[in-house]
């Protein structure tokens, strides 16, 4: 087979078809049995403080993660062509990756220093 | 042949990456059973009880039952929940689980018995392949994130907004452990690194980053202790508190899949993939890497970084979670990045480029990256030293120490637990202010008459009549 990602097809073929068989197959074998408790929130009969499907509200502190996550990701996704070529980009490479590094490592210790990794 | 890439998948047609495909899945499915079993086991036995025994021998039919019995139980789908995203949720979760095995080399070319058909005995493999388990680690993530959302309920919020931090704060530094391994082998193809480790594994040669991998290895799959997701002492079981039946169980089929996911992963990066041993590679010039055996070394492999899971869990108690975002972000990443510069560095050095054209250039360079580097750390860091040193003290990650001497210091982190209007425990570096109680129950010794027996003066407090409480401490 000439083209690699035909396997991964087939393979996200039978996985779709397992994980959607299940949930079916257990809707169709499982008991039906009416009870109002039961189809409650897990919160003791009252109704849970932030409606999370009617727009409920998080922390910021998990939305500064997404954001400096962000800028990691992108440093991570330029290391590693850099890292598989390492071989012959040799030394300009090196400095150039150092530099960019460097650059991605202000922000970080800014952040760091500002109290943004300072999870309390 | 595709370039870049040591296996060769030119032989398989459509119908041996079918066969392959369904004994992927039937493969994890089966070791999923098992590995429940094996947690259960050994947990019991580091814990000094026998564990699961009563169904079939050694009780190996427990996990089977447990399955049974979850296809079986009603399937609640309640009312607040957003019902498409509620019922898609866990099918996310258990199909991008299913698809890292896809470039995992299980061995080298083997020959199917009783034919002379041969073919790699992984399902296929491409240039990038490392990338790729990653992408399907990243989007599993959203089968956690929906699935809590979608609950409508406070539990399972929480539950996923903490794992979406946690996933993503330790997948930066798993991805950054990973590079050095890159750099190394030359490639992102998997059964190109575990070609590239013939000679030596690169665990040893790497032990920072796998050190670094092994860490963030746990922390990515949800596992204790890392489970903050699902603590069951805050969270109730976090963001599959509201799930039943088969749509709970694709949950806990993929937080076991991903676990022998990493595990594997981190068997073919670090630990020489489907490589035997020292000594048995050795043994009759290298029989032992080539046929069926491979297969043998790569699951002993797999299982003793599955045991290592059970073991961690067995041993560590669970963090809380500032200090496990703490440990990610001030730990981890910090390490596993100063590790890449330190390894491309020596890897720079022993190719000798230090004659080539631009060498004496480079080098210079060199010198006024690292002049400029330094020089932006102080600028940054200098006016902040005294309140690093604060941090320090009061042991931030770590047990808090006793309030500090300087009684401003110790008045400024006075901690007012109903300030919000409701009350919340104290976080490190802030104590509680004396309990008024403990005044009270200095001098009660002096009131209480020991002659006077349970029959006392009806109008006196019950409260007092208890034991020492915990805050005259």
């Amino acid at each position: 087979m000439t083209d690699p990602f035909v396997p991964v097809l087939v393979l996200m073929a039978v996985a779709a078809v397992l994980a959607l068989g299940g949930v079916a197959s257990s809707a169709v074998i499982g008991p039906r049995r009416y009870n109002r408790a039961k189809l409650e929130a897990y919160e003791c009969g009252i109704q849970p403080t932030p409606h999370a499907v009617g727009g409920g509200r998080l922390p910021i502190k998990y939305y500064l993660v997404a954001m400096t996550f962000i800028v990691f990701d992108i440093e991570v996704v330029f290391l590693y062509p850099w890292a598989i070529s390492f071989g012959w980009l040799a030394g300009f490479g090196l400095v150039a990756m150092l530099v960019f590094l460097a650059l991605i490592t202000v922000p970080f210790l800014y952040e760091w220093r500002r109290g943004g990794f300072d999870w309390v | 042949m595709i370039p870049g890439v040591a296996a060769d998948f030119s032989q398989d047609t459509i119908w041996t990456s079918v066969v392959k495909a369904v004994l992927i899945v039937v493969f994890l499915l089966l070791s999923v059973l098992v590995a429940i079993w094996f947690e259960r086991k050994v947990v019991a036995r580091m814990q000094v009880r026998p564990g699961p025994n009563v169904h079939g021998p050694f009780g190996l039919l427990q996990s089977l039952a447990d399955a049974m019995k979850l296809l079986l139980k009603e399937d609640v789908n309640v009312t607040a929940a957003d019902r498409v995203v509620y019922l898609l949720a866990p099918m996310i979760s258990v199909f991008c689980a299913l698809l890292v095995f896809a470039v995992i080399p299980f061995g080298p070319e083997v020959t199917i018995p009783f034919t002379d058909y041969s073919t790699p005995a992984q399902l296929t493999d491409f240039p990038v392949a490392v990338l790729y388990v990653l992408a399907c680690a990243s989007v599993g993530v959203y089968g956690i994130v929906l699935g809590g959302w979608s609950s409508g309920s406070t539990y399972p919020l929480l539950g996923a907004v903490r794992s979406t931090a946690q996933v993503i704060s330790y997948e930066l530094a798993m991805g950054l452990s990973l590079v050095s391994v890159f750099v190394m082998a030359g490639s992102m193809s998997t059964s190109s690194i575990v070609e590239s480790q013939a000679r030596l594994w690169w665990f040893l040669p790497l032990l920072p980053a796998f050190a670094v991998y092994l860490i963030s290895m746990i922390g990515e799959t949800n596992r204790l202790p890392f489970d903050l997701p699902e603590a069951e002492g805050e969270l109730v079981s976090g963001y599959m508190t509201e799930y039943s039946s088969m749509k709970f169980a694709w949950f806990f089929l993929a937080e076991y899949i991903n676990m022998l996911n990493v595990s594997a992963i981190c068997t073919t990066l670090f630990l020489g993939g489907w490589r035997a041993p020292w000594p048995l590679s050795a043994v009759g010039d290298g029989v032992l890497n080539t046929g069926w055996w491979p297969v043998l070394w790569f699951l002993a492999k797999l299982w003793a970084l599955m045991f290592v899971f059970v073991w961690v869990r067995g041993t560590l108690l669970r963090l809380r979670y500032d200090q496990f975002m703490v440990f990610g972000w001030k730990v981890l990443i910090p390490v596993a990045l100063a590790w890449v510069v330190v390894l491309s560095v020596v890897q720079w050095l022993r190719q000798g480029d230090l004659v080539g054209a631009g060498a004496g250039g480079g080098e210079l360079l060199l010198t006024a990256v690292a002049v400029v580097f330094l020089a932006l750390v102080v600028a940054v860091l200098r006016p902040g030293r005294a309140r690093r040193r604060a941090d320090a003290a009061a042991g931030v990650g770590g047990v808090a120490r006793a309030a500090a001497p300087d009684p401003f210091v110790a008045r400024s982190r006075m901690f007012d637990p109903f300030a919000g209007g409701y009350p919340v425990p104290p976080l490190p570096g802030q104590h509680l202010p004396p309990s008024p109680r403990a005044a009270r129950h200095a001098v009660e010794p002096d009131l209480v008459d020991p002659e006077a027996g349970p029959d006392r003066d009806p109008d006196r407090d019950p409260d007092r009549d208890q034991p020492v409480q915990e805050e005259s401490r």
